[in-house]
């Protein structure tokens, strides 16, 4: 019971991560119909911001506030990983727009290959750490000496995943801004012979997705305390399974399948073999491909017209 | 003579390397309503479309308030306000009726949304008891008039009407041809009809013109066209004479 309640509450925060980077692949996919296999990398390059903005804060300018601190490092990392997202739908995605299908899937592939190596090359293959903050603990329940805790960092998780998706909840379902996101989503034709200008929107759905993943990849790195170029990867992939398994195009989908993804993975290591986590986590996007395709808030292909 | 609101000069469209309009020529007046009969595939819808630039116009010019819009981006033409009910609804299914009135009034100033969304509601008072419902959920008819209302609610200098009767019953048809009779007296509100019910588009248009196969074969007041015989033979009594 114990080694439940505490797996619960480490799912659930990793899950929050999962969440937020698996928006970024949704919302994308709904809107111009790929998999931007380089949202993982973004992630990533924003968790380097992420540690560079933290280290000049503390270093150099010795803020010595933890929220102050983080709030900054937040907006820095969302502004810098969403000009970055941008460029590279500017550069690797839109002149391929009207190309066959697989071209802009294929300039992903290519763009995530770039960022990573990029980031090995500019920061050195090595895990970089950021001095630990948050480090005290609530002793939520105990028996038998063992305590089952929660840590200040998973509050601070919980707490800036809840606000940026209520924000973002807002942002996608009551602005004009959201609204001409989903026009272009079910019709972009439609949405241009009422003045929408697509392209812009498309632009727009990328910086949200990357605001949402830097949220994401600053939060991950205060986690775990150290970041390496290699961590795109296999956190991006799991998102994007978070993101089949929610229902890809579906945003409340991709928040459930990340929490989801998130329990399975830490439920996994607890219950099974830690070494066979990611094995679990992907097993769910075969299984979920092939009995479930349209996900589980997905809508099924077939639409009436 | 005055300039017209939309000039159509010599426009040919393509659809990759097939042919679609050989050079046509329209023109609407402010204050018009002019109609465009034609078969299926004749190149209307075409025409409706290429007015937007998608697909773009290869050869040839359309000019807008003495502007010229030919290579302006779809989006830059429907602000200079131009709305179009297009061919199939086209209306945002899984968005509410007020939220696709919302889109309609992308263009327009946000100060006189209050205002003309009571207007369309007065229009078409079916869609204020739908209006937190999905378009998707509509009928036939209702989306129809939602994809009216949401042109409407650009308060457009040019209204394009790409088939509205089609797939209505002969009732609502009317009631829409009513509907846009009396928006045209009461706001000289400017309208290109498209139009297979080439009589009831004839009796309300100030002006007509038939395209035949991607090209104007005809042309005159709505009067004058429901009179020709080769128009009475073509779409007012046509299959029945083969028959």
């Amino acid at each position: 019971m114990e080694i439940f309640v505490q797996q619960l509450i480490n799912g659930i925060t990793l899950g929050s991560i999962y969440g937020l980077i698996a928006i970024g692949y949704t919302m994308v996919f709904g809107i111009i119909g790929m998999v931007n296999f380089a949202h993982g990398d973004v992630f990533m390059v924003s968790a380097f911001v992420a540690l560079i903005a933290s280290l000049i804060l503390t270093t150099w300018l010795g803020i010595s506030s933890v929220f102050l601190s983080l709030l900054i490092v937040l907006i820095c990392a969302m502004l810098i990983t969403s000009l970055i997202s941008w460029t590279i739908e500017r550069l690797a995605y839109r002149p391929l727009r009207g190309s066959f299908r697989l071209a802009p899937l294929i300039s992903a592939i290519g763009m995530s290959i770039f960022l990573m190596n990029f980031v090995q090359v500019a920061q050195g293959p090595r895990n970089k750490p950021i001095p630990p903050f948050f480090q005290n603990v609530i002793v939520v329940m105990e028996k038998d000496g063992y305590e089952v805790t929660l840590a200040y960092k998973q509050i601070v998780i919980w707490a800036v995943t809840a606000i940026l998706l209520a924000a973002f909840w807002y942002l996608v379902s009551k602005t004009s801004l959201g609204r001409a996101q989903r026009a272009c989503e079910q019709d972009q034709n439609m949405a241009s012979l009422v003045g929408v200008d697509v392209d812009r929107t498309i632009s727009v759905t990328f910086i949200i997705g990357a605001a949402l993943a830097a949220v994401a990849g600053t939060l991950y790195l205060m986690y775990y305390g150290v970041v390496s170029f290699a961590d795109g990867f296999v956190p991006g992939i799991k998102a994007f399974t978070a993101a089949v398994l929610g229902g890809i195009g579906s945003l409340p989908g991709a928040l459930l399948g990340g929490l989801l993804i998130g329990l399975i993975e830490t439920m996994w290591s607890a219950y099974f073999s830690i070494d066979y986590k990611d094995v679990a986590a992907f097993s769910i996007l075969v299984v979920t491909l092939i009995f479930l395709p349209q996900g589980l808030l997905g809508r099924p292909e077939v639409e009436k017209v | 003579m005055t300039q017209p609101l939309l000039a159509v000069r010599g426009v040919k469209t393509y659809y990759g390397n097939i042919i679609a309009l050989h050079g046509v020529d329209i023109e609407v007046n402010e204050g018009e309503i002019v109609t465009l009969i034609g078969a299926n595939g004749a190149g209307k819808s075409t025409l409706m479309m290429t007015i937007f630039g998608n697909p773009r116009a290869r050869e040839g010019q359309i000019v807008f308030e003495g502007r010229d819009i030919t290579q302006m981006p779809t989006h830059e033409i429907a602000r200079m306000k131009i709305a179009q009910a297009p061919e199939g609804r086209r209306i945002f299914s899984r968005m509410t009726v007020m939220e696709n009135l919302q889109m309609g009034a992308a263009v327009a100033d946000p100060a006189h949304f209050e205002e003309d969304l009571a207007r369309v509601l007065e229009l078409f008072p079916r869609l204020n008891e739908r209006i937190s419902q999905r378009g998707g959920t509509l009928s036939g008819g209702e989306q129809q008039m939602l994809s009216i209302a949401r042109a409407l609610m650009a308060r457009p200098r040019l209204l394009l009407l790409d088939e509205p009767s089609l797939g209505l019953a002969p009732l609502i048809a009317r009631q829409i041809f009513d509907i846009i009779a009396e928006l045209n007296k009461r706001t000289k509100l400017t309208v290109l009809l498209v139009e297979q019910n080439a009589f009831h588009a004839l009796k309300l248009a100030h002006r007509g013109y038939v395209m035949v196969n991607g090209q104007i074969t005809l042309s005159g007041s709505g009067k004058e066209l429901l009179q020709r015989p080769e128009i009475r033979a073509a779409y007012l009594e046509g299959g029945r004479q083969d028959a």
